[in-house]
């Protein structure tokens, strides 16, 4: 019991509530939702592995995002990165019918990456140096970004048959669940541990809450500022080798297309304030899971495609209000209400009450 | 050879003259021209954002040099104002006949009132427009989205009857699934509709059953994510697939194959537009079927626009013809396809 009301007190209780409920809906609503099954090639199949396999790029995205916003930064740049990073993998790799690399993939790999913090990095040199607004800054990779990818992938979408390519985002053999998986766990794991361990944590936390404030404590405020967005373009360079993996292919028109305000709302979701300072990772971790499970459930649902978005959005209301302090203060006081006033008439409702309760 | 030196002199000058809009095609017919006037046609392209589009420039260029017209080529670099710059520099250049491809549906009304007023017909290629006035073009030549839906259903129906499939649930009608194009797009809205119309007319109407339809905005990501949750829902049921476009197909092949089910034979999958992609998935024997979304619109438009100089009527809606190709001939077209 002691844990339980210790938790409830925690960041990560309002992030894993609306993500609770949104499990429930669909355990009632969706036939066979929790059902996992084991293929005979070892493989776990079912809806909730295929969330994982989907929300890893978006995890990973608002890692990157969580220390971003908590320098009271944003980095929209993400989405357009995604698509440059998927365009050099699939490039180096190359698109021949035969199934033959033109270079080897662990070079390509490493060069999207590469590219990503590249990406990052020309961020981070605005912002933190240049002391361009985060916005503004990131505003010219975003709409620049996607170009770059097209001019690389010459416009077409270049589909890789090089077999090794997809194990990034799909089964290594013999193993029960996708590789991005693992790679996200161990991404996040990376990331906390360096929370635990070090003072970085504290350092990006301080700048966000006052910049100044930071720099007369001795915090060398312009490399933490121009390190979160190196460390947002790595991600994103991750992300989009996960995103082109999945699908096989460079498509630079659509890849993380939009993902950058996934992301955001991933971050938001997770409990960070977007003003910066105090962050969650956990939280922004289940916020993407939480955005990736409400996608699935509409498809699983049938929802028309017409009325797609508009579901989707009254969904995401409700899990904001869910996790909004104010509107629980609301219900708070309207139920104190409520009870006070059948306390008052003392008539037959007992049973009433007891179903509210 | 002072003639032959002038002849070339005067013609790099039309190069010249003309080259400023963008690319020029080389025309041929000034020197050869003996029979007859010989027609100008000033052409506006939007520019060359994909495979297929360049497939588009090529064939129209390939047949006004078949047909010996002299093609005054503009790229518009996905500009509506370079086009409409284009077009009047063709106004004022005098040619025949002007034909372009739009580039949105919206504001061409005055710059066509110009080419009407200066007694130029003009064809709109490939996409639509929206005027006030429709006689301010002459005819339009395109692809037939409805037409398309229409053959995706056919294909289904002869192909279901020949290779006597037996629905896989051990029910009495084939389930189908739908992967839709971006919601609210033309092509999207009227494939579907041919698709439906098709379904509704035929004499098998009562043997398939439309299981579902989700968009997948035509992209492969989506079109992967959709069908990993049609085959969560529906599994064992799904008998075909019907994918707006080639990519979406190619998406929903992987999450097909991931599912442990084999895409081609365990479901029949049938897209349209016909790009190599599909091709090499057909010989690959992943898929069945892709109706093509014929971009080799130049010897039609050439045909139409001499049957206009030449007084004729034409249709004010002209069609190209658009073949349906199953697997069995895959891998024998492939090296012959131009996108």
């Amino acid at each position: 019991m002691d844990m339980l009301k210790k938790f409830a007190g925690s960041s990560l209780f309002l992030p894993v509530v609306a993500l609770l409920v949104l499990l429930v809906f669909n355990t009632i609503f969706v036939d066979g939702f929790l059902s996992i099954q084991l293929t005979e090639d070892g493989r776990l199949y079912g809806r909730l592995v295929d969330i994982l396999n989907r929300s890893c790029s978006l995890i990973i995205l608002a890692l990157g995002m969580t220390f971003v916003i908590a320098t009271s930064g944003i980095d929209i740049s993400v989405g357009a990165v995604v698509a440059i990073s998927a365009a050099v993998v699939c490039t180096m790799i190359g698109g021949r019918g035969d199934g033959v690399a033109q270079m080897p993939m662990a070079l390509a790999v490493l060069a999207a990456i590469g590219v990503g913090v590249l990406c990052g990095m020309w961020n981070g040199l605005l912002v933190a140096k240049f002391k361009i607004q985060a916005v503004v800054a990131t505003l010219i990779l975003m709409t620049a970004g996607r170009g770059v990818a097209q001019l690389m992938t010459e416009g077409q979408i270049i589909t890789v048959y090089y077999k090794p390519f997809e194990y990034i985002a799909g089964f290594l053999p013999g193993m029960p669940l996708p590789t991005n998986i693992f790679i996200a766990l161990a991404m996040v794991l990376l990331v906390a541990v360096l929370m635990k361990k070090t003072s970085i944590g504290l350092f990006v936390q301080s700048v966000g809450i006052n910049a100044t404030a930071a720099r007369y404590a001795g915090i060398n405020v312009t490399l933490v500022i121009f390190l979160v967005y190196a460390f947002s373009g790595l991600c994103a360079g991750v992300s989009g080798l996960i995103e082109s993996s999945l699908i096989r292919a460079a498509d630079a028109n659509n890849a993380g297309l939009n993902m950058e305000m996934d992301a955001i709302l991933a971050v938001a979701l997770g409990g960070t304030l977007l003003s910066g300072g105090k962050f969650y990772i956990g939280g922004s971790v289940i916020g993407a899971i939480t955005i990736q499970t409400l996608t699935t459930t509409m498809y699983a649902l049938g929802v028309s495609a017409d009325q797609l978005p508009v579901v989707k959005a009254i969904a995401v209301v409700i899990i904001c209000l869910i996790q909004s302090k104010k509107a629980q203060e609301m219900f708070d006081a309207w139920k104190a209400r409520r009870m006070s006033k059948q306390n008052g008439k003392k008539t037959s409702v007992d049973g009433k009450v007891a179903e509210q309760a | 050879m002072k003639k032959i030196i002038a002849l070339l002199l005067a013609a790099a000058m039309m190069v010249v003259a003309a080259g400023c809009g963008g690319e020029q095609s080389a025309s041929s017919g000034s020197g050869s021209g003996s029979g007859g006037k010989q027609i100008t046609m000033g052409f506006s392209q939007i520019g060359a954002e994909s495979e297929w589009r360049t497939a588009n420039t090529e064939s129209i260029k390939q047949a006004a040099k078949d047909a010996g017209i002299n093609l005054q080529f503009s790229d518009a670099q996905q500009k509506q104002e370079n086009q409409i710059k284009a077009i009047r520099s063709f106004i004022a250049q005098g040619v025949d006949i002007i034909a372009f491809v739009p580039i949105v549906e919206t504001g061409w009304d005055t710059v066509l009132k110009e080419a009407k007023d200066a007694k130029i017909p003009v064809i709109v290629v490939d996409r639509d427009v929206k005027v006030s006035d429709d006689s301010l073009y002459v005819a339009k030549i395109g692809t037939d989205s409805v037409k398309e839906g229409n053959n995706v259903f056919k294909w289904i129906d002869e192909y279901m009857a020949k290779e006597k499939k037996t629905p896989r649930d051990g029910g009495s009608q084939y389930n189908v699934v739908v992967l839709e194009g971006t919601v609210g797009s033309s092509v999207a809205i009227r494939r579907q509709e041919g698709f439906k119309d098709a379904m509704a007319k035929s004499a098998n109407a009562g043997k398939y059953n439309l299981l579902a339809s989700q968009t997948g905005e035509f992209t492969r990501q989506k079109g992967q994510e959709v069908m990993e949750s049609f085959l969560k829902s529906y599994g064992p049921k799904i008998d075909i697939l019907f994918a707006h476009n080639d990519d979406m197909a190619l998406g929903a092949i992987q999450a097909i194959e991931k599912a442990g089910l084999k895409p081609g034979k365990d479901i029949t999958i049938i897209s349209i537009d016909g790009v190599k992609g599909m091709f090499q998935a057909m010989i690959d024997g992943k898929a069945n079927c892709t109706v093509e979304c014929n971009p080799l619109q130049g010897p039609l438009l050439m045909e139409t626009a001499k049957k206009i100089l030449a007084g004729e009527k034409v249709e004010k809606l002209v069609y190209v013809d658009e073949g349906v190709f199953p697997a069995d001939v895959a891998a024998k077209t492939l090296p012959e396809r131009k996108y």
